[in-house]
């Protein structure tokens, strides 16, 4: 709809919106969490939600403890291998759109714990990670930001075209591959198709952000 | 017919089952039309901790716990009764009396019962 005649519209009294817009407004505004804590970074969320920071503020209180109901996963903390498998079933049985905030370094990287023989280093070897926050832990400030870009970020997404959520894309697979235990690490480590390990380039060092390609 | 005093009511009934019935409708008729259907394996599996369901749900439990607890709550719902009983005892009559005895024998019955089925001890 042209942006002139729905301001017009609206200066005379007359609201105007898109289908998209009202279903984007919807998605925004109450997005549920899962209620899923794995570490430090959990006790950092729980205080968010409580009276202090209030992300009742956002329309997310509402952590759910199944995941068939819930719409965002935090990662809140250290993966370890052991629970890798799970975190990644869980993420499977949410139900379509569903985002991932990665909350602090340990979901991020692996964070401390990155050396350890038992710990995943990067929880976005295995699911689709949309914001990524630093921090060990973060505050509840920092979470509240993440929350606040995703907002925007489901908010800038439409029903059709490039930059519709990925679960209408027919094509996309709804479920990512579920590591198993293997005699020394996960099988498989990371999902090929999802994660690729940065190369490091010397000579490129210092000509980009990330010295990376 | 348009005086009867139920009419409202049937009219708030109809709303309320047909706004009910049109969000199911909205409902399948968005995922019919934007959402590609894209069941698997975790998405249709029963549990939901993230955990894979190891064995059987129809297995064996062992009752005595079970049958201990019952016991337990028959004498405690006992003592509630003998209390305003005991409270009374002085005025009661021999129909009164009788109707208790009978009470307390059905109970020590009872447990005659679960001392002679070996419950009470925990094995």
């Amino acid at each position: 709809m042209d942006e002139k005649l729905k301001n017009e519209l609206s200066k005379q009294g007359i609201f105007t919106t898109t289908l998209q817009n009202l279903y984007n407004w919807g998605r925004t505004n109450s997005i549920w969490p899962l209620n899923f804590g794995l570490a430090c970074c959990a006790i950092e969320m729980i205080a968010t939600t409580m009276a202090r920071y209030d992300m009742a503020r956002f329309g997310a209180e509402v952590f759910r403890p199944s995941p068939r109901q819930a719409d965002l996963m935090i990662v809140a903390g250290t993966v370890t291998k052991k629970m890798a498998p799970l975190v990644v079933r869980l993420y499977n049985q949410m139900p379509e759109p569903k985002y991932v905030i990665s909350m602090g370094a340990c979901a991020i990287s692996g964070g401390p714990f990155k050396q350890g023989y038992n710990v995943l280093k990067g929880i976005d070897r295995f699911i689709p990670v949309d914001i990524y926050i630093p921090g060990c832990p973060p505050r509840p400030e920092a979470l509240l930001d993440a929350f606040m870009e995703l907002q925007k970020k489901i908010d800038e997404q439409t029903l059709t075209g490039e930059k519709r959520p990925r679960h209408l894309n027919a094509g996309e697979p709804s479920e990512f591959v579920v590591p198993r235990y293997g005699a020394h690490d996960l099988e498989p480590t990371k999902n090929p198709n999802l994660w690729k390990a940065p190369l490091v380039q010397i000579s490129q060092a210092g000509t980009d952000e990330s010295g990376s390609h | 017919m348009t005086n009867s005093p139920y009419l409202p009511v049937i009219v708030l009934l109809l709303a309320a089952v047909a706004f009910a019935l049109s969000t199911l409708l909205l409902a399948w008729l968005w995922a019919r039309f934007f959402s590609p259907h894209k069941p698997g394996p975790s998405k249709n599996a029963i549990y939901e901790c993230g955990l894979e369901s190891v064995g059987d749900a129809w297995i064996q439990f062992k009752p005595g716990y079970y049958l201990y607890g019952i016991i337990f709550l028959v004498f405690d719902v006992e003592a509630v009764f003998l209390l305003p009983f005991a409270v009374a005892f002085s005025r009661f009559g021999a129909a009164e009396s009788l109707a208790m005895l009978v009470f307390l024998l059905l109970l020590v019955e009872g447990l005659v019962w679960a001392y002679q089925k070996n419950i009470l001890v925990w094995t």
